[in-house]
Formats: structure tokens, C-alpha cells, sequence
């Protein structure tokens, strides 16, 4: 770093410069964008082209294909294969199971579930971690204790078994605590199981951060002149976490679709009429021997999402602290301790 | 010694009364539903409702309900209802399937995972360097529930040479054993193997660049020897220590969605099975007492671990 900052190469257009010369990691957010983009198309190709809904059933039909009648779930309840454009983009990808439902417009609704509980979980666990580490770090002490303690507790739990256990218990009998009642269906549930669990991951760093960052001398500083704990916490120190929190959070969201996509495969996860691309796994290993691609298809597209994600979250990393191995410890935890849920983060380790 | 191995029992019972307590909130406390029906299944007559409210102690105290439940995990008298059967019995059955599964998955894993890394670090920056990297990126990026279907479909229905799952006790015929355990194995071993690999390998770059490796050299050890006795010795500590936590996250995540994917009859097609069906008893036990097993083995790790290397025990240790 030049002691001369000049105006117009501030740290994150810097950073931006060093993620741009990344063409791998700029070409992963590509087929990111791409993913998100085809999910979001759901409703369009769902009126448009299949012109069906992800759960409409169509057991007894009968779709024409280049002026053939083909049934969509034969008499011995096979579903139809993939047809491309032969029908006009019905049934692009066949039929999902003896149901009959359209699997292509089961994939963009099931990625939107996916994306959604895993963007949602993402956040809620950085913001909890943000607040929790903020708290720790800055105050110290007994709270600091208290906070830390319980972190190195859910840490040291198997996650996935206790989450699959808590979302079995949810989407049999709802949950109610105090105000919040969420129905046994609710996609909160996986939500909030997922960013709890999670939340040391990111909390841990954050706190680690916090700490070092506030005997700095410019927190020193602003206590000196008088400011409160909560403007030294928001003003000071807040902004000097960004970067740590963007990537963990890149990092969070490929973790918590891992965790949706296992919990939901195992039923304990997302709920019918709700699905995402990990029940729709479940759906196609019944299939495997006729229609491989009912299953393979939802893998795939968690894989591309995950590793796209955990690209580009170590690109950031990279990009965002170039002087490296600063967090590559936290880094290297996270991925040990997530186990069955284990994000990529490959870059940190080379 | 004897000060860490007490800090580290005292954070184990913390930790197991810690799961105890989410598990009993969870199923007890939180539910809309009442938790005896939860309990007794969907298809439950309104007097098994009855009998469960009355032996759970439902209209106690809350913590009289918990140390009812409790006494019926550690008696063994945790029950499920469709059929009537003691959980604990169902997960002693299944334990022999789970070991098989996943103590080979882990010798494969740990094999594998430490040629691949070890030849990819004394070839660091080669063409063997890179092929093996794209190797372990791909390996550590696909989820088991993509793996375990595109294995079954080109080895078991296209290829037809190996059974797409299922379980043969090893008494009953070693070779049908081993058959059936190849897929999943692979399965459950290639993420980590990348993994391994990519930790290892950076271990060792680290540890080519400490002092003592260059004194090795400096006094005229065979490359070889360098390599094998003094960078693989000290970049294999903290591998050694992954891989205990490792082992106890796969017992306790990815082998359920392995064991139902290929149908073994361990504890985790076992739980998988539960939920399937909305049970809860089952998941309750093989939550308590895999989440026991799991937290026991960490902490025997970190005690090894601590025993071997004492800069562990001297100061602040990774894993708290």
C-alpha cells in the first residue's frame, strides 16, 4: 500500500481490479448470475413454454410430439423422457415420476426454494454473527465468555445429525416460542436451523476480528472523544469487518445449500407442496434406472451453484486481502468442522 | 496433562448436556402439536397418546420431563411405537453396517487423500502438480447425492458389475461384503480424498520452507529422505487431527444420506427411515447417542493429539 492513496484507487476499486484479473473466478460468477437468472425465469417458462405449475399433475394426459401422441406417464407409470422442443417446450426435460409433473419446471421452482433457503440462511447467520461478534469482541469480559462459550458448544456438535433431528421435530409438529409460530411446512424452518447451526463459522472470525480491531488506535481514538459503544461499534468498526464478511457470506450461502440440499433429500429439510432441488433428488433415485437425469439433474445444479459460489468466495478473499494467510486459519476451521456440509474454499488452502 | 484432559472432559459434558437439552426442547417443548402424538406416529389411537402423555410425564414440570427423558435413553427404555421395539436395539443391529461403511471409507480416504497429496507437493508447480489439483477440486466439489446416483447408474444398471447397494454382513460372505461396499465407499471417500490431498499438500509446501528441512539437507540426506522423514512426519500432525473430527462429521453427516441412497441397513438408513415416516423416538436416540459417540470421539482426538504434540496443551488449543 502506497502511504498516498490517490483519489480515484480507493481499497475496493483495487480489490475489484484484482477479483477482475481472476477469469476463473469472474467466469464461475457467470455461471452464477446464469443460475439465478434461469430461476427466476420460472414463471416465464412455466406460462410460456410448459405452460403448467411445478406441482400440476398430469398422470392420464397426452402431449403431441412432432405430431405424434405420446401419454406422459405410460401405462406402467413411466414418465415421459426429455422432449426437448418437440412439444413446444413441454415436458423439455419428461415428466418427473408417475405424478407426471414437468421437470423442467420443477428444477427453476426447486432451484428458486433452493437459492432462497440458502441465501436467507446465509444471512440471518452473518447478521446473528455480525451482532454476537460485535458484542464479544468489543465489550469483552463476561459477555465475551458467555458468547464464545456458546459458540465453541454448536461448534462442537454434529450439526447435521442435530439439525435433521430439529427439522424432523419441526415439520411434524410447527414450532411455537413465544410470538413466532411457524406452521410444520414453513420454509423458516430449514432457514432458521440452518443459520444457527452455522453461525459460528462466521461468528468465530468476526469476533477475532473485532477484538484486534478495537485496540486499534482509531477506536481508541473515538472512545477518547466521548464516542458511545454502539457509534464506535457501527461507525468504527462495523465498516473494517466488510470484507471478511462478504466472503464468508459468499462462502455461507454454497454451505447452507449443501445443509438444505441433505436435510431435504432426507425429508427433515423443505416440505411439500414446497420443493427443492434436494427433494427432487429423493424423487429421482426411485427413478434411477429408467430416467437417470430426474436425479442427476438437481445434483448437478447444486454442485454448479456450490462450486460457483465457493469460487468466487475465494476469489474475494484473495482479492479483498491480497497480503493472504491472514484468515487462512479461520478459513481452514471452517472447512474442518463443517463436515458433512463442507464448503469448498479451495484457494485457501494452495 | 492432567489439566487439559479435565478442561477437555469438562467441555465434553458440556457440549453432550448441551444436546441433550436441544433435543428435549426441540421435540418437547417447541412443537405446536403435542409432543405424545408426535411421539406415538401419525397412525396412533388416541389411548397410546394417553399411555405415552402419562409415561413421558408430560403434565410435570419441565425439568422433571427432562430427566424422564433422560432415564429412558440412558435405560434403554427409549421405545418406538410402529412396531413397539427399543430404539437402542435397532441401532446396536445397525452399528456393524455403519463401522463397515465408514471405517473403509476412511482407509481408503486417508490412503488415497495422502499419495495424492504427498506427490503433488514434491512435484509442486508440475504438470503432475496441476492434473492432480484439478483432480482434488473436482473430487471435493461433488455432493454425495450427485456422486451416489451417477455411480448406481454407470456401475450398477449400465455395467452391471457391482450390486447398486444394499448390505452383506461380513460373516455371512466376505466377497458379497466387499461387493456391496465398493460403491459407497467411493462414494463417501472421494470428497475427502480431495480434501486431504489439497491439506496435505499445503502442509508440506509450508514445512519445506522451515530451517530444520534445510539442515537436513544441508547435511546431506537423500532427497527421499528429507522428504519422508522430516517434511511428511511434521506436515501428517495436523492432518492426523482433521481426520479424527472428519471421521466422527461423516458418522454423524454425509454416511445417512450414503446408507439411504444404497439402502444399508446401518443407524443412519435406520434414521433416514424415521424420517421418512415422521417418526421421532428413532431420530431422538440415534440424535442423543450418535451426537454422544461423535463428541467422545473429538475429545479422545484432542486428548491423543494434545499427548503427542504438548504445544497443544501448553497454549491455546485450535479447537478450544
Amino acid at each position: 500500500m502506497s502511504t498516498e492513496p490517490s483519489a480515484e484507487r480507493g481499497p475496493w476499486s483495487l480489490a475489484l481490479r484484482r477479483f477482475l484479473r481472476n477469469r476463473l473466478a469472474v467466469a464461475f460468477l457467470g455461471l452464477f448470475v446464469l443460475i439465478v437468472v434461469f430461476v427466476l425465469a420460472a414463471p416465464l417458462w412455466a406460462d410460456h413454454v410448459a405452460d403448467t405449475g411445478p406441482n400440476q399433475e398430469h398422470t392420464v394426459e397426452q402431449i403431441t410430439v412432432d405430431g405424434e401422441k405420446k401419454d406422459v406417464v405410460s401405462v406402467e407409470g413411466k414418465p415421459i423422457g426429455p422432449q426437448w422442443f418437440g412439444a413446444g417446450g413441454k415436458f423439455f426435460l419428461g415428466a418427473d415420476s408417475r405424478l407426471g409433473r414437468d421437470e423442467m419446471v420443477r428444477l427453476m421452482y426447486g432451484g428458486r426454494t433452493s437459492l432462497l433457503v440458502g441465501i436467507s440462511a446465509a444471512l440471518l447467520a452473518t447478521l446473528l454473527a455480525i451482532a454476537l461478534g460485535l458484542l464479544a469482541g468489543y465489550f469483552g469480559g463476561w459477555v465475551d465468555s458467555l458468547i464464545a462459550r456458546t459458540l465453541d458448544v454448536i461448534w462442537s456438535l454434529p450439526v447435521f445429525l442435530i439439525g435433521l433431528a430439529v427439522g424432523i421435530a419441526l415439520a411434524v409438529g410447527g414450532l411455537k416460542l413465544g410470538p413466532l409460530e411457524l406452521s410444520s411446512g414453513s420454509l423458516w424452518n430449514p432457514i432458521l436451523i440452518i443459520s444457527i447451526f452455522t453461525v459460528p463459522y462466521i461468528a468465530r472470525p468476526i469476533r477475532g476480528e473485532v477484538l484486534s480491531l478495537s485496540q486499534k488506535e482509531f477506536v481508541e481514538a473515538a472512545i477518547a472523544q466521548g464516542a458511545s459503544p454502539a457509534r464506535v461499534m457501527f461507525t468504527e468498526i462495523l465498516p473494517n469487518l466488510a470484507s471478511t464478511v462478504i466472503v464468508f457470506f459468499t462462502l455461507m450461502i454454497a454451505n447452507s445449500m449443501l445443509f438444505e440440499a441433505g436435510l431435504s433429500f432426507l425429508g427433515a429439510g423443505v416440505q411439500p407442496p414446497n420443493s427443492s432441488w434436494g427433494t427432487m433428488i429423493t424423487v429421482g433415485v426411485e427413478l434411477l434406472r429408467i430416467q437417470p437425469l430426474l436425479a442427476i439433474l438437481p445434483g448437478l445444479m447444486i454442485m454448479l451453484t456450490v462450486l460457483s459460489l465457493n469460487v468466487v468466495g475465494d476469489a474475494l478473499r484473495d482479492a479483498l486481502d491480497p497480503r493472504g494467510k491472514a484468515r487462512l486459519d479461520a478459513a481452514l476451521q471452517f472447512e474442518a468442522q463443517a463436515g458433512a456440509t463442507r464448503p469448498v474454499g479451495e484457494a485457501s488452502l494452495s | 496433562m492432567i489439566r487439559f484432559v479435565a478442561r477437555r472432559l469438562v467441555g465434553m459434558a458440556a457440549v453432550l448436556f448441551a444436546v441433550s437439552v436441544i433435543v428435549f426442547v426441540v421435540f418437547m417443548v417447541l412443537p405446536k402439536q403435542n409432543p405424545a402424538q408426535s411421539l406415538a406416529g401419525k397412525n396412533a389411537t388416541p389411548l397410546l397418546v394417553k399411555n405415552i402423555e402419562e409415561e413421558w410425564g408430560f403434565d410435570e414440570s419441565l425439568p422433571k420431563q427432562y430427566l424422564t427423558m433422560m432415564e429412558k435413553v440412558f435405560t434403554g427404555e427409549l421405545i418406538q411405537y410402529e412396531p413397539r421395539l427399543p430404539v437402542s436395539d435397532r441401532i446396536v443391529e445397525g452399528i456393524p453396517a455403519t463401522f463397515s461403511l465408514t471405517i473403509g471409507a476412511a482407509a481408503i480416504w486417508l490412503f488415497f487423500g495422502l499419495l495424492l497429496g504427498y506427490l503433488s507437493a514434491i512435484r509442486a508447480g508440475g504438470w503432475l502438480d496441476r492434473i492432480l489439483t484439478g483432480v482434488s477440486i473436482a473430487g471435493i466439489s461433488v455432493p454425495v447425492f450427485l456422486l451416489a446416483p451417477v455411480l448406481i447408474y454407470v456401475f450398477a444398471n449400465k455395467l452391471e458389475i457391482l450390486p447398486n447397494g444394499q448390505y452383506v454382513p461380513f460373516s455371512e460372505d466376505p466377497a458379497e461384503w466387499l461387493k456391496h461396499l465398493v460403491l459407497p465407499w467411493v462414494t463417501l471417500a472421494v470428497l475427502s480424498i480431495g480434501f486431504y490431498s489439497r491439506v496435505l499438500r499445503s502442509n508440506m509446501l509450508d514445512v519445506m520452507n522451515e530451517d530444520y528441512v534445510r539442515t537436513a539437507r544441508a547435511k546431506g540426506l537423500s532427497e527421499r529422505q528429507v522428504m519422508t522423514r522430516h517434511v511428511l512426519r511434521n506436515s501428517l500432525i495436523p492432518v492426523i487431527t482433521l481426520f479424527g473430527l472428519d471421521f466422527g462429521a461423516t458418522i454423524a453427516g454425509t454416511a445417512i444420506i450414503t446408507e439411504a441412497i444404497f439402502d444399508i441397513d446401518g443407524v443412519g438408513n435406520y434414521a433416514a427411515e424415521a424420517v421418512a415416516k415422521f417418526e421421532l423416538p428413532p431420530i431422538m436416540g440415534v440424535a442423543l447417542y450418535g451426537a454422544f459417540f461423535v463428541v467422545l470421539m473429538n475429545t479422545i482426538v484432542d486428548i491423543v493429539y494434545a499427548y503427542l504434540d504438548p504445544r497443544v496443551r501448553l497454549g491455546e488449543t485450535a479447537s478450544g
